[in-house]
């Protein structure tokens, strides 16, 4: 059986930064996970690693992995300032500078003893679940790690939403592998007979986890917002992308969380920031692209300072889509599983991503876009520069642009950003102001055609 | 009387070619019959015979090359992604593909990924289509996808041509493929065996020629030079016999091909342009056609970094093989700037290459890279290693 996972007692706060509870609750989830791999070996329990977008956490579960998360370890890294040096290291050890720092900055850490963020040792993992939904270089990266360490690997092959839908045969493909491939793997290298009833009762839990995120998502769509969709939302998906999906512990934390943003809603109160409540809400922005990870808090502090709130964001969906209505299904549990990793943000094509972004605009009353791109990231980046131009033609708001990295200290230049940041506000304002000055020209009927707004440059 | 040797005629031939950045060979064959389209493709590989059963030309774009100015594709894209998706963008928007009817883009990388999204976006009325190939290989599993896919795009093309494509259509395709096919493995053992009668820089432009045109004059072209190479002697060196690997999406310029073989190296074997050796021998043109082409890619295919690897002992076996069974004695690692597969990848292969004792070096380039100094001399140092190792 799966071993069950205490719900953690919330413990004392430091002072001097500000978070929600259920923020403090998600950090104690995801060292309790850390703890589970470090003393996985000692429990005697096979441990696998795997990737968020696409993750089958409730198939994992059915075979009582141990679950590691290589992109997670590497953004809590990342955030705990120790991913400069493995990227190094692993640049010494024959990675190009070119390419992305989570791989680096995960074999860096495995070459440094395997200690993870922590500073617990992580086991080896007995079995690389490679699903690379939405991105080619999880392949790579499992390749690398299974040509240095050995270990084990099963491909789950999601095919790409070229045609901006999930067909057919797509699903059944991905049904296929998992009875042919995936399923007889994991019960090769963990010894445990799969039992799709198990599986059920963890997608049970998934749907009402699933369910309290989407509100606390959809909250954002209030004025003002009570959350922050993008520094906020990272600590909200955090459960649910990783190892905790499936999990009752998930379903308590998310039900605690939507509570806890319900009450912010009444209460008429913006996000939580790490200094506190924000102040008034001046900007909502949408924003495409993942955070940095190294320079969190100071990225975050560039928002919050000048009253921005990030109202939704495509990195909340990197790993699983539910805002537009999809769920996990225990009726049918391999397809849905297979549906979910076909519905990943990154697996979806380029003018679905920005329908997805110009909708976000619209029902989240958003002031504009902003695309935080990033070097390490082919599969988002390559081509936001277009998705920007199209989000603006579409919706007539402002876009801007800014260019960080993941895990890479060295790319992330506060100067650059922050002034990147403060045009963009500008913009906004100036954009809103003379919006106001042609409704206001309109009322008084004064605009004709000769009244259009021209739009301003974004870049 | 022109008494330029017919080898050089032919890669003359080719060089045009290569060198026309409008497509003019594409554009007078759809001129010579009323109502024939052409499809344009980019690397690795996509299933050109269903192209061909339908009637119409299949066209590799492989970006822009070193001659052309790109300026409306840097705008595109950010300084840290590599050079073809931006030229081909260019290629596009300054209307060089305009006599393409449709845009194949198959599963190689996320950037050329991506970039199928965008020509849906910024070519509405042309046909698009990403091309996924399984990474699994099993036939009911991968292969069953594969033929599915493979049918959609069977089906897609039908509609384009106005007519159905039959298994017969098809059959007579992979045929002709396999012709093909047959005349590029002569190509490459030739230059293996001598390749100071044909060098890379030639046999690269009589692969590029088979981008653009049809396959049955490709063909006749490579047998031409096949049997032209041989009759001119050409001066037999004591260089340094290398397998380039690195270069199967992003073009290297001419120049840098040329720059490695004046270091020293003769180059036995290679990853460009692979979709004409990516079936590794003939498939069979009389059976079930989507049913051939998809066990000749799952089990009798070439091997390279868009392709997992399911286990860790076949990684670097393809390149193993091509070094043992061309006699080279070491291994470039040539790769574009900013290439996800072929920088990840490489790592990896130069593990199994030290492990067998297989010397190695590698260097980035653009398909825009125009200074060639550091890489003659880098090749050169390498070639003149491999003397030395040799010789001690």
């Amino acid at each position: 059986m799966n071993t069950p996972i205490a719900m953690p007692v919330s413990s004392k706060k430091p002072h001097d930064v500000q978070k929600e509870d259920a923020m403090w609750l998600q950090k104690e989830l995801i060292n309790k996970n850390y703890m589970e791999l470090a003393t996985a070996r000692t429990n005697n329990r096979k441990v696998s690693a795997t990737f968020v977008p696409g993750n089958l956490n409730e198939l994992l579960m059915c075979f009582d992995f141990a679950r590691s998360l290589p992109e997670t370890n590497a953004l809590q890294n990342g955030m705990r300032k120790k991913s400069g040096k493995f990227v190094m290291d692993a640049e010494r050890d024959g990675q190009s500078e070119d390419v992305c720092t989570y791989v680096k900055a995960d074999l860096g850490m495995m070459m440094g003893g395997e200690i993870g963020p922590t500073g617990d040792v992580l086991p080896r993992p007995d079995i690389l679940l490679l699903s690379y939904t939405g991105c080619f270089t999880f392949m790579k990266w499992f390749e690398l790690i299974r040509h240095k360490y050995g270990c084990e690997t099963v491909m789950l092959h999601v095919p790409y939403q070229g045609e901006g839908k999930v067909a057919p045969n797509m699903r059944d493909y991905v049904v296929r592998q998992l009875k042919e491939t995936v399923i007889p793997t994991l019960e090769r290298v963990s010894g445990i007979k799969f039992d799709i009833d198990r599986l059920r009762q963890y997608m049970r839990e998934s749907v009402k986890a699933e369910e309290h995120l989407v509100n606390v998502l959809q909250s954002a769509k209030k004025r003002p917002s009570p959350i922050d969709g993008y520094f906020g939302a990272v600590y909200y998906i955090g459960p649910i992308f990783t190892a905790f999906r499936g999990t009752p512990e998930a379903t308590e934390f998310y039900r605690v969380l939507d509570s806890e943003i319900e009450q912010r809603v009444r209460a008429g109160l913006g996000p939580i920031t790490p200094e506190g409540e924000m102040g008034e809400e001046k900007y909502r922005l949408v924003v495409e692209g993942p955070p940095n990870w190294t320079h969190f808090r100071d990225f975050w502090k560039m928002f919050y300072d000048e009253g921005a709130v990030v109202v939704a964001s495509t990195y909340a969906k990197v790993g699983g889509l539910y805002d537009f209505g999809f769920r996990h299904d225990p009726e049918h549990p391999l397809e849905s599983l297979a549906e979910y990793c076909l519905g990943c943000y990154t697996n979806l094509n380029l003018p679905s991503r920005v329908e997805m972004i110009c909708k976000y605009i619209d029902e989240y009353q958003a002031d504009g876009l902003l695309i935080n791109s990033i070097k390490s990231c082919n599969s988002f980046s390559a081509g936001q520069l277009l998705m920007m131009r199209e989000v603006e033609k579409r919706t007539g708001k402002p876009a801007a642009f800014i260019e960080t990295d993941l895990v890479d200290p060295r790319y992330f230049s506060a100067a650059n950003v922050k002034n990147r940041l403060e045009s963009y506000f500008q913009m906004v304002k100036a954009k809103r102001g003379a919006g106001a000055g042609v409704a206001a020209a309109a009322a008084a009927g004064l605009t004709g055609s000769a009244g259009k707004i021209i739009p301003i440059a974004a870049h | 009387m022109d008494n330029t040797p017919k080898v050089l005629q032919v890669v003359q031939r080719c060089e045009a070619l290569f060198e026309d950045l409008h497509f003019n060979a594409v554009k007078e064959w759809k001129a010579a019959a009323p109502g024939r389209k052409a499809i344009g493709y980019m690397p690795v590989y996509v299933p050109r015979e269903l192209i061909h059963a339908a009637g119409m030309l299949p066209v590799g774009i492989l970006g822009g090359g070193d001659a052309l100015e790109v300026i409306q594709g840097d705008a595109y894209y950010q300084s840290y992604i590599c050079r073809i998706p931006r030229s081909t963008i260019e290629l596009g928007l300054t209307g060089r593909l305009d006599v393409l009817d449709g845009m194949l883009f198959p599963s190689i990388c996320d950037v050329i990924r991506n970039l199928s999204g965008m020509w849906q976006m910024l070519f509405k009325d042309k046909y698009v289509r990403y091309i996924d190939v399984p990474q699994n290989y099993q036939d009911e599993v991968g292969g069953r996808f594969y033929i599915e896919e493979m049918q959609i795009l069977r089906e897609d093309l039908a509609r384009l041509a106005g007519r159905p494509i039959t298994d017969d259509d098809l059959n007579r395709s992979i045929a002709v493929y396999n012709d093909n096919r047959t005349a590029i493995r002569d190509l490459y053992a030739y230059r293996a065996a001598k390749p100071w009668q044909a060098p890379t820089s030639e046999v690269y432009l009589v692969l590029r020629a088979g981008m653009v045109l049809p396959v049955e004059e490709h063909t006749v072209l490579v047998r031409e030079y096949l049997a032209a190479a041989e009759l001119l002697q050409r001066a037999k060196r004591d260089n340094a016999r290398v397998v380039l690997t690195g270069g199967f999406c992003e073009q290297p310029p001419l120049a840098l091909i040329k720059s490695i073989e004046m270091a020293g190296c003769y180059v036995v074997d290679d990853d460009f342009m692979l979709i004409t050796r990516w079936l590794l021998d003939e498939v069979p043109a009389d059976a079930n056609p989507l049913q051939e082409l998809s066990r000749a890619f799952l089990h009798r295919s070439a091997s390279t970094a868009a392709k997992y690897d399911a286990t860790r002992e076949e990684k670097g076996v393809f390149l193993m093989k091509q070094v043992k069974t061309r006699g080279a004695e070491g291994v470039i690692f040539a790769a574009p700037s900013f290439c996800d597969p072929a920088l990840l990848e490489r790592p990896m292969l130069q593990d199994v290459l030290s492990k067998h004792g297989i010397p190695h070096t590698a260097f980035k380039y653009a398909e825009n890279t125009g200074q060639m100094a550091p890489i003659r001399e880098q090749a050169g140092t390498f070639a003149d290693s491999i003397k030395l190792w040799n010789a001690a």
